[in-house]
């Protein structure tokens, strides 16, 4: 037999033979077969879980079962544990349009979390209610843009986990040590310089969002995995990094990106010798690209993908006081978050214009397939996702113009 | 003819094998209700992966793809086994959240399609009979 060159403490064997229960030993054998496949030495702790797989939309009753079935012999998370958003509003779930049926499976999901000792605040940026890793913490994520802004923006170390081998990290407070948990596959391979300045606007996440979108396609173009080091991206906000992030993450499949001056890790790696230059015109024609379709109707508007920070929620309430929306308009936030709106009054000013918020959810996990035609966002991530998931058209615009397009 | 694998997920099965030239994608690509293969342009299109040992290069596409097989499970249709060339985490996972036993690094192209195969998961060993 081939050995694995894997080696467990004592404490994790008793894990992986059983002796602490069914469920620990299911997820040992999670983190240990992802041991063997990328030949991890050995497993090392996480301080901070993120599980993705919660909106029965896309859990299906397959997933459903095998929560429940987890859930059963009473393990609980050793570590922090949160959840990427549900398939609906956990309060407003009525008034969003959302079947009763698929409220109840909702419920048994999170039920399930909840007996494992996940805390369920539904979310896409943890990094932003609190969960905030430090530099150089290992994590066990799975959203894809939240993994690459931990990666990234924050100088943690995560993988890129699916459901299960992220609640299996939660419930036995390990990971296998490969992949971006090692320094030395953290190096930029590809320099990327963009030689034009981008406009000095505020709120310009749509244009993160393309420009996340160019880089991601064109670095990935050959199929290569590439890390790169971009040169000229500054003065960014947190807003417009987690449109960037999120938008890298999902047309280029990026886990990790550096950017000289904004970036923790930027400054410890040289420039790589090999470039490419991202000009003007090509980030017109990408949000050309993504801007198809805009003089058609809209019946949908979303803002929120990843979930808006309380900033952007300000924003939102000072541009619509008084006005009117008459399209169904969704933001979609943190629970954390709509209450610290609602604390500061926000939240009235938006709802008596006809926004609904929709908190503990987003646009690309809710069940919305074939219920709308067309979507309006500032984010590039959303755009994706309404076509190849939810079978409608949209249009990417700035924040601002989203708001005044909704009441004019 | 005995061939050496590396261990993925333990368990004993023997079975007729289905053998793919191409990668799968079991989230869209395997229907969860009846076992047979559905994927666009797929080298077994339409064959049933029920209760086959299942040898295919690598997995490829969706992460959620680890519950179909577990759904497949459920449904009693899941393949007896796995055998791929290199076994990613889509495929891995799956096997083990549904108990499929599960082998790779093997040269694949040393299996027949139809064959009698016996897979030790505990060692990582394939017998073609």
């Amino acid at each position: 037999m081939r050995r694995s060159s894997l080696i467990l403490t004592t404490e994790e064997d008793a894990m992986l033979n059983g002796e602490m229960g069914k469920t620990i030993q299911k997820a040992m054998e999670i983190i240990v077969g992802l041991g063997k496949i990328y030949q991890a030495k050995r497993l090392i702790p996480v301080s901070s879980v993120q599980v993705a797989g919660v909106s029965y939309d896309n859990l299906g009753e397959a997933g459903l079962h095998f929560l429940e079935s987890l859930a059963q012999d009473g393990a609980k998370c050793r570590v922090p544990t949160t959840l990427n958003p549900a398939g609906m509003d956990l309060h407003n779930w009525r008034n969003l349009g959302i079947s009763s049926d698929f409220a109840e499976k909702q419920w048994r999901v999170l039920n399930a979390y909840e007996q494992l000792g996940v805390t369920t605040t539904c979310t896409c940026t943890p990094y932003l209610i609190g969960y905030s890793p430090k530099f150089h913490e290992h994590i066990a994520w799975s959203e894809s843009s939240a993994v690459c802004y931990a990666n990234s923006m924050l100088g943690a170390f995560s993988n890129r986990e699916g459901g299960p081998s992220a609640l299996a990290a939660g419930l036995t407070g390990r990971t296998a040590e490969y992949g971006f948990h090692l320094d030395g596959n953290r190096i930029p391979t590809i320099t990327v310089i963009l030689d034009f300045p981008l406009p000095n606007t505020e709120f310009r996440t749509h244009l993160f969002g393309a420009l996340g979108k160019l880089i991601g396609e064109k670095i990935t173009s050959e199929g290569k995995k590439e890390i790169p080091i971009i040169v000229g991206l500054i003065n960014a906000s947190t807003e417009e990094m987690k449109s960037f992030s999120a938008s890298i993450a999902t047309y280029g499949g990026l886990a990790l990106f550096h950017a000289s001056g904004l970036t923790p890790e930027s400054d410890l790696f040289p420039l790589p010798k090999r470039s490419i230059t991202i000009s003007k015109t090509e980030l017109e024609q990408t949000l050309q690209q993504l801007q198809t379709g805009l003089e058609q109707q809209f019946d949908f508007i979303s803002l929120g993908c990843p979930h808006l920070s309380i900033r952007e929620i300000k924003r939102i309430a000072e541009l619509v006081q008084g006005k009117q929306v008459k399209v169904e308009f969704w933001l979609t936030t943190a629970r954390k978050t709509k209450e610290l709106a609602d604390q500061l009054g926000y939240s009235e000013i938006i709802e008596k214009s006809g926004i609904k918020f929709a908190a503990d959810t987003c646009c690309v996990v809710a069940p919305l397939k074939n219920r709308f035609r067309a979507m309006l966002t500032d984010s590039a991530k959303a755009c994706f996702y309404a076509k190849s998931k939810n079978n409608m058209d949209a249009a990417l615009i700035s924040f601002d113009q989203v708001i005044s397009k909704a009441i004019q | 003819m005995i061939i050496q694998g590396r261990a993925i997920y333990k368990g004993k099965a023997q079975g007729m094998s289905l053998v793919c030239r191409q990668m799968i994608s079991f989230f869209g690509g395997v229907d969860p209700d009846t076992g047979i293969i559905v994927q666009k342009d797929h080298d077994q299109k339409g064959e049933s992966i029920a209760n086959k040992i299942l040898v295919f290069p690598s997995g490829s596409g969706s992460t959620v793809g680890s519950y179909t097989l577990y759904r497949l499970k459920q449904n009693g249709i899941a393949p007896l086994a796995i055998i791929n060339r290199e076994c990613e985490p889509i495929t891995a996972v799956g096997c083990i959240i549904a108990e499929i036993p599960c082998i790779d690094q093997v040269s694949i192209e040393q299996i027949p399609d139809g064959a009698e195969v016996y897979v030790d998961g505990n060692q990582g060993s394939i017998e073609i009979k």
